[in-house]
């Protein structure tokens, strides 16, 4: 968007390759790969919550880009994410309990989400806006109520416990270890996302988005784009999912209601809509959003307002409230998300200290 | 190269065009004139799919394409722009400008995730090298990274132009090319509408309200008035019939005024 005035004097690009690269400077791209590096050092800390905390911000992230493929990039809306997850989290613990080894039933669990999206999908491809809402919130609830049901499946109400990760007999079993598998896949994932964006079934997918009148005319299949939307969306959904479960080792039915759904629509909000890196940064903000409420009403503990409005007793409903107070606030300040303030960030430094 | 034949359009009791007949050839730049609301756009519209004739046919290259979907249009060598902009706002002019390649780009999905294997590179960057000459021909180099939706209006134009020339079609459809244009910005589209028909070798059929630039460019002229056909033929026959005088260019003295300016 603002690459031409974010290119550093010097960076002369000579070839359309260097003018086709995923991170728009040398310097950026050295910058992410080092933070990759930076997070391979991060179980040497030792500090098994922090490590928990990406963990889950890795799993979240993934399904979050999913969704952000669906809703930021194609334009289409999705209010039934998290059943999609809960399908990938339960089919994999399904393979495994079939004797599938692990290493396997994490990409199969996401071909298998991929199928049932498709079938959710099909009447995205004539539906838009609220109707398809209103579709896709069907799809949440009978998804849910198929989990309650289908015991061969998920074990019904009493849930499905499920293997660690392993491969050649080593167990990931630990977060210091399973914290690998999950940058591992939050890295490819990420990758696959960042090329589709700029090849021809990512222009398109954005082309149906912003005009799919003239998409049509440029030859775009609307019927097959919206529904091909739903099938990676789902996909991404099914491997965030199976690698919660191979992280909690157990999946219960309940896990994946509504608010779940509302928190993956928050999460590319709050992130930015139609970013691949903002649906990393959104899971982020929600997984620290819990910690800072915490944070903040254990300082207010003995206070007067704690003592006038209960807040230790109401933890679960303020957290809550924090993030639809979230979602309200990102879209009157900053609709374009995190990452928009991000790039603000980033020019804004690059002409330090002569910004005006 | 393209012939429609008796091509009629109703929306319930409205009769947006009355079997309109005529056939354009190949190389041509043929023009579609009348007043507003004279189905221009509806006959375009019926060409480029967005509607389809309740009677009547048209061919395209011998094939009847008159029930065939938009999106398969373009693979035959059918690039149209549009009258109120159609640009995809929030992406770069390059790749608005790549969008145009769709069909005549074989990587999909899966191998476009593997960038680097698999070949969708080489594609995308051979592509680019062909979408840069027509970045070089409509003069947009300076824009081509910026976003499509904070242009000006005139290099909008220019640009859905050049996603339209992008597709590499055999025939492109402009729908008012030059409307809300200051003059040199209607001399430039103009001339590279001219340079796409003679040098690009493109047929063109093109809807304008500027007289003086249908009647310097056009080879032919089709006229039409409330959906009827009332003259076709070399701009100058066209000047002179009666009818066209009466529905359009009204009083006998005032052929090129700027008709633009008046009804647009």
């Amino acid at each position: 968007m603002a690459g031409i005035a974010l290119t550093p004097s010097g960076d002369f690009r000579e070839s359309y390759r260097d003018d086709t690269t995923i991170f728009p400077t040398k310097v950026s791209r050295a910058v992410a790969v080092g933070s990759v590096a930076l997070l391979c050092l991060a179980p040497l800390t030792g500090d098994r919550y922090l490590l928990s905390l990406m963990i889950q911000a890795g799993y979240l992230g993934i399904a979050a880009l999913g969704l952000n493929i669906l809703v930021g990039f194609t334009g289409q809306i999705s209010i039934g994410h998290a059943a999609f997850f809960g399908v990938g989290a339960f089919s994999s613990a399904f393979l495994v309990d079939k004797g599938v080894p692990v290493f396997f039933s994490i990409p199969l669990a996401g071909l298998m989400t991929t199928a049932v999206g498709m079938v959710f999908g099909l009447p995205a491809a004539r539906l838009k806006g609220l109707y398809l809402a209103i579709a896709t919130l069907a799809a949440q609830f009978i998804i849910e109520d198929f989990f309650a049901r289908a015991r061969w499946f998920t074990g019904g109400v009493a849930g499905q416990v499920t293997k660690p990760f392993s491969l050649f007999g080593f167990s990931f079993d630990t977060n210091e270890t399973y914290f690998y598998v999950v940058l591992a896949y939050v890295v490819v994932m990420f990758l696959f996302a960042a090329n589709l964006m700029r090849t021809r079934d990512g222009r398109a997918l954005v082309a149906v988005r912003d005009h799919y009148l003239s998409a049509e005319m440029m030859g775009i299949n609307l019927t097959y784009y919206r529904t091909l939307s739903f099938g990676i969306s789902s996909f991404y959904a099914g491997i965030g999912g199976a690698l919660y479960a191979h992280y909690l080792l157990f999946v219960s039915v309940e896990a994946f209601n509504i608010v779940f759904s509302i928190q993956f629509l928050a999460m590319i909000i709050i992130g930015g809509l139609g970013s691949v890196m903002g649906s990393m940064m959104g899971a982020v903000f929600m997984v620290l959003l819990p910690e800072v409420v915490q944070t903040a009403v254990d300082i207010l503990s003995g206070s007067a307002i704690d003592r006038a409005l209960g807040l230790a007793g109401a933890i679960s409903f303020i957290r809550e409230m924090a993030i639809g107070a979230a979602i309200v606030l990102f879209l009157i300040f900053e609709p374009d998300g995190l990452a928009h303030r991000w790039r603000q960030i980033k020019a804004y430094w690059k002409l330090y200290p002569f910004s005006h | 190269m393209l012939e429609a034949a008796q091509v009629s359009l109703r929306f319930g009791g409205v009769r947006a065009l009355t079997d309109v007949s005529f056939a354009v050839r190949p190389g041509e730049l043929f023009s579609i004139i009348g007043p507003n609301g004279a189905g221009k756009t509806s006959m375009v519209n019926c060409i480029s799919g967005r509607y389809r004739p309740t009677e009547g046919s048209i061919r395209f290259e011998g094939r009847d394409i008159t029930a065939l979907k938009p999106n398969a249009r373009a693979g035959l060598g059918i690039g149209r722009t549009f009258q109120n902009l159609a640009l995809f706002g929030h992406m770069s002019v390059l790749d608005n400008i790549m969008v145009g390649r769709h069909h005549l780009l074989r990587h999909g999905f899966l191998t476009g995730m593997v960038y680097w294997l698999g070949g969708a590179q080489k594609e995308e960057l051979a592509h680019r090298r062909e979408v840069e000459d027509i970045i070089d021909f409509l003069e947009i180099q300076h824009v081509r990274k910026a976003q499509a939706g904070t242009l000006s209006y005139g290099l909008r134009k220019r640009v859905e132009l050049a996603r339209a020339v992008a597709l590499k079609p055999k025939l492109i459809l402009l729908d008012e090319p030059m409307a809300g244009m200051n003059l040199e910005e209607k001399e430039d589209m103009a001339r590279f509408i001219v340079d796409l028909n003679e040098e690009w070798g493109m047929t063109v059929i093109m809807i304008e309200h500027d007289m003086g630039v249908v009647m310097d460019i056009s080879h032919r002229v089709m006229v039409l008035d409330f959906g009827k056909k009332i003259a076709e033929g070399m701009p100058e026959e066209v000047m002179a019939n009666e009818h066209v005088r009466r529905a359009y260019l009204g009083e006998a003295d005032e052929v090129v005024t700027d008709e633009a300016d008046a009804v647009s």
